[in-house]
């Protein structure tokens, strides 16, 4: 005790936290992912979810894919802010659980909404602007998921993998979007600013972070 | 005005027409109830045409009303549920979330309370509620309520047709319109200053519309008291409407010579018409309105309901509209 207030404080690039690479994190990030899927399933069957629970399971799972988009995205720069190189090891796992929550939250809508009718869906989508951005949303996340494992970024090399999947910001912009435009019919901004407010810190510390990470001295080049 | 009388035989729907498996065991148990005892069990099923079939859930203050004899106001679908009712409401002035104004609402304060009645009228006048609850017998009407964005209730109401304050206030050559003002009031309304739309909230109807005897001035639900979120202490219930039609909570009745100027038509008018009928083939321009989902009932998985026009009450309604080009006059 003693000596630890006694001993310099350790740099930011020391402090790194050993449970982050324990063993059982992937699997407890891995079940608490899939927590908000048990709840609403859960709900479905228990009948819990309201007065129209169809209603209730598309706007959650797309509360959830916007989530853990935003969760995914927060994962780079809280790597480099923390000094935790660790923290990269649970960013696939995060992206792949976007994709389970924008998969169950189009196969809601298609299923609960359009009684799984393409011809219905097809007419659907282009009717209303905020369903086509967010299907273009949806379709994009798929090549950045069937890419997800190793073999496919060995297989593109990682230039162009890592470039296919810079795309994500295009997917969380217009993922926003289509939240904004959800909203739009009722004036009701409230939680989508508060989005807005994360991807626009997400997204612009990136920013900022190109911008002087270029210089030698970078906070990227300290961890090789 | 001129609308067809009762006959009995005004069905829009099948589901209105009484199955035939009960129809038959109407005959079995009116043998029964000639048999002495078994009629004096029976006596209150004889005599249910009587009352109200909803059965009261304890919440508010009792409302009953006689069933309706107007032709069409009671469908014989499944009720749905009060607390589906109560709990799932578009009252933008107690918030946007459907749950909002049944947290929100218990703020209402809905007693004194005053309908100025006002406008093209010989006998303008400010009702008081209790007297407005006194002018015409209550009946209880099971209607159809059918919301703009694409889902469906079945909602036992009590009131009397709205064509009752008509006829006391006696209207002018020159009352065309009837406008319907809604409470505005910051101090008991949390949302008022969203500007979702535009206050107070206001909607209308043309004369032969709100002469119709289908046009509900409710008072209750389930053979009670309306519950604030739901448009406590009087709103409209224009069955064949899309349910923005029907103002809740109202203060003011103004007859007018010019088409009111209502909330969902200014603020966008391209998407909510004055007439706002129900009808399938005229689709929202963001969506189908083709299909709907009946709260509470429909299972999770099941295909949505085929939407009926005029919400099924062609029959009693559809006169109104003979010659009008609905596309247009949507």
């Amino acid at each position: 005790m003693e000596s630890a207030v006694l001993s310099p404080a350790p740099s930011a690039a020391v402090r790194r936290k050993p449970w982050l690479l324990h063993p059982a994190a992937k699997p407890l990030l891995f079940v608490l992912g899939l927590l908000p899927f048990a709840w609403l399933f859960y709900g479905a069957a228990a009948n819990t979810l309201g007065a129209n629970p169809a209603e209730a399971l598309i706007r959650s799972t797309g509360d959830w894919t916007l989530r853990f988009l935003c969760i995914t995205l927060a994962v780079t720069p809280l790597r480099i802010i923390a000094g935790q190189p660790a923290l990269a090891r649970f960013r696939r796992m995060l992206g792949l659980f976007a994709f389970f929550y924008v998969v169950l939250h189009f196969l809601a809508y298609a299923w609960l909404d359009m009684g799984l009718d393409l011809a219905v869906i097809a007419r659907d989508i282009p009717k209303r602007p905020f369903a086509l951005v967010g299907f273009l949303a949806f379709l994009l996340m798929i090549p950045l998921a069937a890419t997800s494992f190793n073999r496919a970024i060995k297989a593109l090399g990682a230039k162009r993998w890592q470039a296919l999947h810079k795309s994500v910001y295009a997917i969380v912009l217009l993922g926003l979007l289509h939240f904004f435009w959800m909203k739009a019919a009722k004036n009701n901004f409230a939680e989508v600013a508060v989005y807005a407010a994360i991807i626009a810190v997400l997204l612009g510390w990136r920013a900022w972070h190109a911008w002087h990470g270029r210089r030698p001295a970078g906070p990227g080049s300290r961890h090789p | 005005m001129h609308y067809r009388p009762n006959r009995g035989f005004d069905h829009a729907v099948p589901s209105e027409i009484t199955p035939r498996s009960i129809y038959e065991r109407r005959r079995d148990l009116l043998k029964l109830m000639a048999l002495g005892a078994g009629g004096a069990a029976l006596s209150g099923w004889a005599a249910r045409d009587a009352f109200a079939q909803a059965a009261r859930p304890n919440k508010l203050g009792a409302l009953p009303g006689t069933r309706s004899t107007v032709a069409g106001a009671i469908t014989m679908e499944k009720l749905t549920a009060y607390n589906d009712v109560t709990s799932y409401n578009n009252y933008y002035e107690f918030g946007t979330d459907k749950a909002d104004p049944a947290r929100n609402a218990g703020s209402l304060k809905t007693r004194p309370w005053t309908v100025a009645v006002e406008g093209e009228v010989k006998k303008p006048k400010v009702y008081d509620l209790d007297e407005l609850l006194k002018l015409a017998p209550m009946e209880e009407r099971v209607y159809r309520l059918r919301c703009v964005e694409g889902w469906s209730m079945v909602i036992p109401w009590v009131g009397y047709s709205l064509s009752e304050l008509i006829k006391r206030v006696e209207p002018t050559g020159n009352a065309k319109y009837v406008e319907f003002v809604t409470l505005a009031d910051s101090k008991q309304m949390p949302y008022l200053g969203s500007r979702v739309l535009s206050w107070p909230y206001v909607e209308g109807l043309r004369m032969d519309e709100a002469m119709n005897p289908l046009a509900l001035l409710a008072f209750g639900l389930y053979g009670e008291v309306l519950p604030n979120q739901n448009g406590a202490p009087v709103r409209l219930a224009v069955p064949w409407k899309y349910g923005f039609k029907s103002g809740k909570s109202i203060v003011k009745i103004r007859f007018t010579d010019k088409q009111p100027a209502t909330s969902w038509n200014h603020a966008a008018a391209q998407e909510y018409g004055f007439y706002s009928n129900v009808n399938p083939n005229v689709d929202h321009p963001r969506w189908s309105q083709a299909t709907e989902r009946r709260i509470g009932e429909d299972g999770l998985f099941a295909k949505k309901r085929a939407t009926l026009l005029f919400n099924g009450y062609e029959a009693q309604v559809g006169q109104l509209y003979a010659g009008m080009d609905l596309k247009k006059l949507f």
